[in-house]
């Protein structure tokens, strides 16, 4: 550890001494001491405006005192300063509350009505700094109400106080200028440009900021007040940021997510599908009652010992596999890494229910388990390496922290990738333009030093020598490497063994030593000791007849590159699925059984650094249980014992494994495949997933929906030229399995490129064309 | 024995005098072929020496301005000439450029010079297309004649027209592109103003005195004025005068002095009160006509010498209603980024109003005293203050005529007998 050395620097605030380090400013000394200078425009995160000037207040510096009062927030300490705050200068007092009556004479008395009554820092301060009443007898200024700046944000002009936090957050936070003040005096307001709306992914922290009720979310307007409200601290259950959250509750519906302060992981910010995407845990049909199929086939309402009991039967009978989401909480995937092994006796467990590799498989035991690279690194990275990742749309908190670091100090970032993305312009990013397949080929040319971090998406995977490169260079350079994956679970995963090649806490399965360590933990005489397969091994092993059961949890079969294997597969299988609502697994199993959401139960995720990210069940009266408890009544009924009844037990378990101090897993090096020669109309397809798409955790919510980006199909200008394409145009795209036709866009792209959203409305590419990254297609102008 | 000192002015009687011949036939360019030749640190030296204080309103010395630009950083310096005159009753600037653009651009190339800056930006309002033109003619004729592109640029920016981009920062926004409104300081503009890069603002007046002083010396222009505030400057009178128009004095010359230069009051009427420099500084009555006007002068007998913009306004002007029109003014121009400014002027507004149209009490009177203290002092910028000023200084002067709106219950003037045409219909 360093420890950087801070100047102190020692005030005086109303009579009492407090020291702060150098550049504090004024404000946040007095908060340090307990003292509440009101604000509206001060954010601790965004830069000083002085806008506001509610908080004023009296200084003087070594005897010198200012003429005027001073905005504390825009004030740093000196040594020698003495502050007199409206509680011990009459001046400050006075000026304080002037601002405040004019603050309040152009605002809507309209509180009882709205969102933000309650909980408002106006309404607050107006009572704790203001006066009782107003002096004002004139016309209050008015405008049309409320405007819709995108389909998730509305804006009531006359309410706002003109702060900028909004318009501040949108450009320093986030880089994405959508939103402006207007006008002048009075009339100045926020707007956006014409036929632009705030489509920014970041758009609901305005929201959240905003210190009045100006701009609100449509999903929330309107529904609650914030007193009746029931918050729980929670973590966010979409992607592998970590985000700490606030999820508030109203009679057992979840009515609206915050997002939670962890100077660490997410500082105050999230992502929109974070905060607005919670509508599929009561939006979409879920499943209440167990299911069994009966002798006719038909999937038909159970009594849990009924379903308890097929299910153990069925799983009995045959050789049996797990197929665990990498949605699955910590504890969860460890209960399923534990079932496998104590009541399947099996290694066959895979959480990577999406394009993976053996070689992904090796990286993760070699380079990911147990590693521990934080954001913290990314802050004092000289050089951040992105490789088969787009931060902005996959881990959009990771985005937000390169961001910071690149405004603040010009941090140099490098994106290696087959396509230019908004994220990575916004970065200011180097883009070292590879064909698809060909990224691995790139990585060898990069020079990095042992400051150096590279940031591995999921998508690595799909290309063949990526993930070897990339050790490659890190043993070259001693730069650090992280992985992060979409799932919010897969890190967690990761850690539980919910894999073929690794056992819990990072125990390699093929280390005798690892074996006899969880053997021992679980009071098993021995644990099966051959390498489990993958998930398309397991769907493949399942049609060849080797394997005859699946235990599936969380899966979505449509995510894997060969989808009819594992249609085919779940159709063959005798299927046990726990699930929270129908869905292709549910449909196609034999036993189906009903599990807890994320906000109904307790649980952690590990985001992408490792870090565990609790949360309590913030919906408490839910009947669901946990897939964990489901898993310990099925291995009862199975006449054998996984001992992981509750969540708290899970977790002291797992805190009792310990660091493994053995041998790390060695990688073999895969080579780059070579580049495939395309000719005429061919393109070879390169994907990803944009942030809001079609994903099964954003159903239901429409107005986050509206905010998604424009699905198009990007080729390079070359082609498009020698295609006689222009922006606009239609674009078929093709495999020997089906088509997708969409809109052209002529952008930055490999030339022998064709990219696409993966799962966006009209190109779901894996299950319309069966392939995502890499393959050859076809593509002409339709 | 006239106290006038034309300097700039000296040649504005000239039909041509607004062309580089003219110009030059008055012994134009000699002044900054002398500065280029010269150490830049010499320059800034003598402008220092010389006491040129800024003109635009505040009155800082230019020369100490100048040396705030840190010199061997590496970095490009740009000079930025303020030349957004909007303030009510300010017009010195406007017709300087006009009768003799040159003196400006003579100005830019020594303080380019001094400042190591390659680059002049002159930020003009947009509304004064004539003036506009005719600078952009006297830019084009100085590239012509190979004054400027050797070294020193001149680029001449088009506001579109609001009162705050007269403020130094607000002004810097709006050269970059955006909105203009203040920026806060520190950082100032001497060490990150335009683009971020170390920036002089001056006034036109203060660069266009400038070649004079490298010509004839900082002696020759400490000869002139008072102790603490050096050299001449255009006093601008206006309204009920008999000849309005530039006057070019030394500083510290009295409105007497200039009444009786001008030709006095227009016929038939007495001096009521008058804007020492513009509608923002607080205003004087009759008891002030043997005020110096030089910065200190002024300050002491409670107002700012500000742009030396003289307003005359005789014993037929209704106070009320006239602070009413400033203060109409301020509003509409107030930039909306602070609350004391764009709040506070839109109630003075509705309160002055009401105080005109006589419904309005004595408590209100010191309501509106009130209002004015919590923006006074509380705003970003000085906007707010300036819209304040003319209030407090019309209660304190002409308290009574605000009761008699009151008890009369309306206006007791009559608003034709202020104007120009008052009795011409009769």
């Amino acid at each position: 550890m360093t420890t950087e050395v801070v100047d102190m620097i020692t005030v005086v605030v109303d009579g009492f001494e407090v020291s702060v380090p150098k550049g504090t400013l004024v404000i946040r000394a007095a908060e340090k001491l307990g003292i509440q200078i009101p604000r509206f425009c001060d954010h601790p995160l965004l830069d000083p405006v002085g806008a506001c000037r509610q908080c004023l207040v009296d200084i003087e510096i070594n005897g010198r005192a200012f003429p005027k009062p001073q905005a504390s927030c825009t004030i740093p300490v000196e040594p020698g300063m003495i502050v007199k705050t409206q509680l011990t200068s009459p001046v400050a007092e006075k000026a304080q509350r002037g601002v405040m009556e004019l603050l309040l004479i152009n605002h809507p008395l309209d509180c009882p009505v709205c969102d933000k009554g309650g909980e408002c820092p106006l309404q607050n301060q107006a009572m704790s700094n203001g006066q009782g009443e107003t002096r004002y007898e004139g016309v209050k200024r008015t405008f049309q109400k409320p405007i819709n700046i995108s389909s998730q944000v509305l804006l009531d002009r006359e309410r706002c106080v003109l702060c900028a936090r909004c318009t501040r957050f949108s450009e320093q936070i986030a880089s994405d200028p959508f939103i402006t003040l207007n006008e002048r005096g009075a009339l100045q307001q926020v707007g956006i440009y014409e036929n632009k709306p705030f489509e920014s992914y970041f758009s609901g922290n305005t929201v959240q900021i905003c210190p009045v009720g100006a701009l609100t979310g449509a999903a929330y307007r309107f529904r609650a007040r914030p007193f009746d409200l029931v918050s729980t601290p929670s973590a966010c259950e979409h992607c592998a940021s970590g985000c700490d959250m606030r999820t508030d509750v109203r009679r057992g519906k979840t009515l609206r997510r915050l997002a939670g302060d962890d100077p660490t992981v997410n500082e105050e910010w999230n992502c929109d599908k974070g905060r607005w995407a919670f509508k599929y845990v009561t939006s979409v049909d879920r499943l209440t009652t167990p299911l069994v199929r009966n002798a006719s086939g038909e999937l038909v309402a159970a009594s849990w010992p009924e379903a308890l009991a097929a299910a153990a039967k069925g799983l009995k009978a045959a050789k049996a596999a797990v197929l665990v989401g990498g949605r699955a909480t910590h504890e969860d995937a460890y209960g399923y890494s534990k079932f496998a092994r104590v009541a399947l006796s099996t290694n066959d467990i895979d959480f990577r229910s999406r394009v993976s590799s053996d070689e992904e498989r090796e990286f993760l035991a070699a380079r990911v388990v147990g590693s521990s690279t934080t954001y913290m690194d990314i802050d004092r990275a000289d050089h951040v390496l992105l490789v088969g990742f787009e931060p902005e749309e996959e881990s959009p908190i990771v985005f937000l922290r390169l961001n910071k670091q690149v405004r603040k100090r010009a941090l140099k970032v490098s994106a290696i990738a087959t396509k230019l993305s908004i994220g990575v312009e916004k970065l200011k990013g180097k883009f070292v333009k590879v064909a698809p397949g060909q990224e691995g080929a790139a990585i060898a040319a990069q020079s990095l030093t042992s400051k150096s971090v590279i940031l591995v998406g999921e998508r690595a995977a799909e290309s063949a020598g990526v993930l070897s490169a990339v050790a490659a260079l890190a043993d070259s350079s001693s730069a650090k490497i992280a992985w992060i994956p979409r799932r919010a679970g897969e890190r967690g995963a990761l850690e539980a063994g919910a894999i073929g090649n690794l056992l819990p806490g990072g125990r390699p399965v093929e280390d005798a030593a690892a074996r006899v360590d969880i053997a021992a933990l679980w009071g098993a005489d021995s644990l099966p000791s051959a390498v489990g397969k993958s998930t398309n091994e397991i769907y493949a092993a399942v049609n060849a007849g080797e394997i005859g059961a699946l235990l599936v949890g969380g899966v979505d079969p449509l995510d894997s590159d060969n989808c009819q294997a594992a249609l085919a597969a779940l159709d063959k299988a005798f299927v046990v699925s726990l699930e929270i609502a129908s869905s292709a697994v549910t449909q196609r199993a034999d036993v189906v059984l009903p599990v807890a959401a994320v906000t109904e139960k307790s649980g952690s995720f590990l985001n992408w650094e490792g870090r565990p990210r609790s949360f309590d069940a913030a919906v408490h009266d839910s009947l669901n249980r946990s897939d964990l408890r489901i898993l310990s009544m099925i291995a009862e009924e199975m006449g054998t014992s996984v001992n992981l009844a509750t969540v708290t037990a899970a977790i002291k378990e797992i805190s009792s494994i310990g660091k493994w101090d053995g041998a790390r897993a060695s990688m073999n090096k895969v080579s780059v495949s070579s580049h495939p020669a395309v000719t005429g109309d061919q393109f070879i397809l390169t994907s990803w997933r944009r942030l809001l798409d079609l994903g099964t955790l954003q159903q239901g919510e429409e107005n986050l929906a509206g905010t998604a980006r424009k699905t198009v199909a990007v080729i390079s200008p070359k082609r498009a030229q020698a295609m006689g394409v222009t922006d606009g145009d239609q674009l078929k795209i093709s495999t020997s399995l089906g088509s997708v036709t969409l809109s052209a866009l002529v952008e930055d792209i490999h030339d022998d490129a064709v990219w696409a959203p993966r799962n966006s409305r009209g190109s779901q590419l894996l299950v319309n064309l069966g392939v995502a990254h890499g393959a050859v297609v076809t593509v002409v102008k339709a | 024995m006239t106290k006038l000192t034309p300097i700039l002015s000296a040649h504005w009687d000239e039909k041509d005098s607004f062309t580089i011949e003219a110009y030059k036939r008055h012994g134009g360019y000699t002044a900054s072929a002398k500065a280029l030749a010269m150490d830049p640190d010499a320059v800034i030296q003598l402008v220092k020496d010389s006491g040129l204080r800024g003109r635009g309103g505040a009155g800082f010395p230019t020369g100490m301005k100048w040396g705030f630009i840190p010199q061997g950083d590496d970095k490009d310096h740009y000079l930025v000439v303020n030349a957004d005159e909007s303030e009510p009753g300010t017009c010195k600037d406007m017709p300087l450029l006009m009768a003799n653009p040159h003196v400006l651009i003579e100005g830019c190339i020594i303080a380019c010079h001094a400042i190591r800056a390659k680059h002049a930006f002159i930020y003009i309002r947009g509304e004064v297309t004539h003036v506009a033109r005719r600078l952009n003619q006297a830019i084009e004729d100085a590239y012509k004649a190979g004054l400027l592109g050797k070294g020193i640029d001149v680029v001449l920016h088009i506001g579109a027209g609001a009162y705050i981009c007269g403020e130094e920062t607000a002004l810097l926004d709006s050269l970059e592109g955006f909105r203009g409104q203040p920026r806060l300081r520190p950082p100032f503009p001497a060490i990150a103003g335009l683009y971020a890069r170390p920036t002089v603002v001056n006034n036109v007046e203060s660069i266009a005195s400038v070649p004079a002083i490298i010509a004839n010396g900082a002696e020759w222009y400490q000869g002139m004025g008072t102790e603490k505030s050096k050299g001449a400057t255009l006093y601008s009178l206006s309204g009920h005068v008999k000849n309005p128009g530039q006057f070019e004095a030394p500083l510290g010359i009295t409105l007497r002095e200039i009444l009786e230069l001008s030709g006095g009051i227009r016929a038939g009427h007495t001096l009521k009160f008058w804007t020492p420099g513009g509608s923002s500084t607080p205003i004087f009555t009759t008891e002030h006509l043997d005020v110096p006007l030089d910065y200190e002068g002024v300050s002491a007998a409670g107002s700012m010498l500000g742009t030396k913009a003289l307003q005359i306004f005789d014993e037929t002007t209704c106070v009320v209603r006239a602070v009413l029109r400033w203060t109409e003014f301020y509003k509409h121009e107030s930039c909306g980024k602070c609350t004391p400014c764009r709040e506070g002027t839109w109630w003075l507004v509705q309160l002055l109003r009401d105080l005109e149209a006589g419904k309005g009490t004595e408590a209100d009177l010191a309501k509106l005293l009130d209002l004015c203290d919590n923006i006074m002092g509380r705003s970003f910028c000085a906007l707010g203050d300036g819209a304040t000023s003319p209030i407090t200084s019309s209660i304190k002067y002409f308290r009574d005529e605000y009761i008699a709106h009151i008890t009369n219950g309306g206006c007791p003037f009559d608003p034709v007998a202020s104007t120009l045409f008052a009795g011409a219909g009769a």
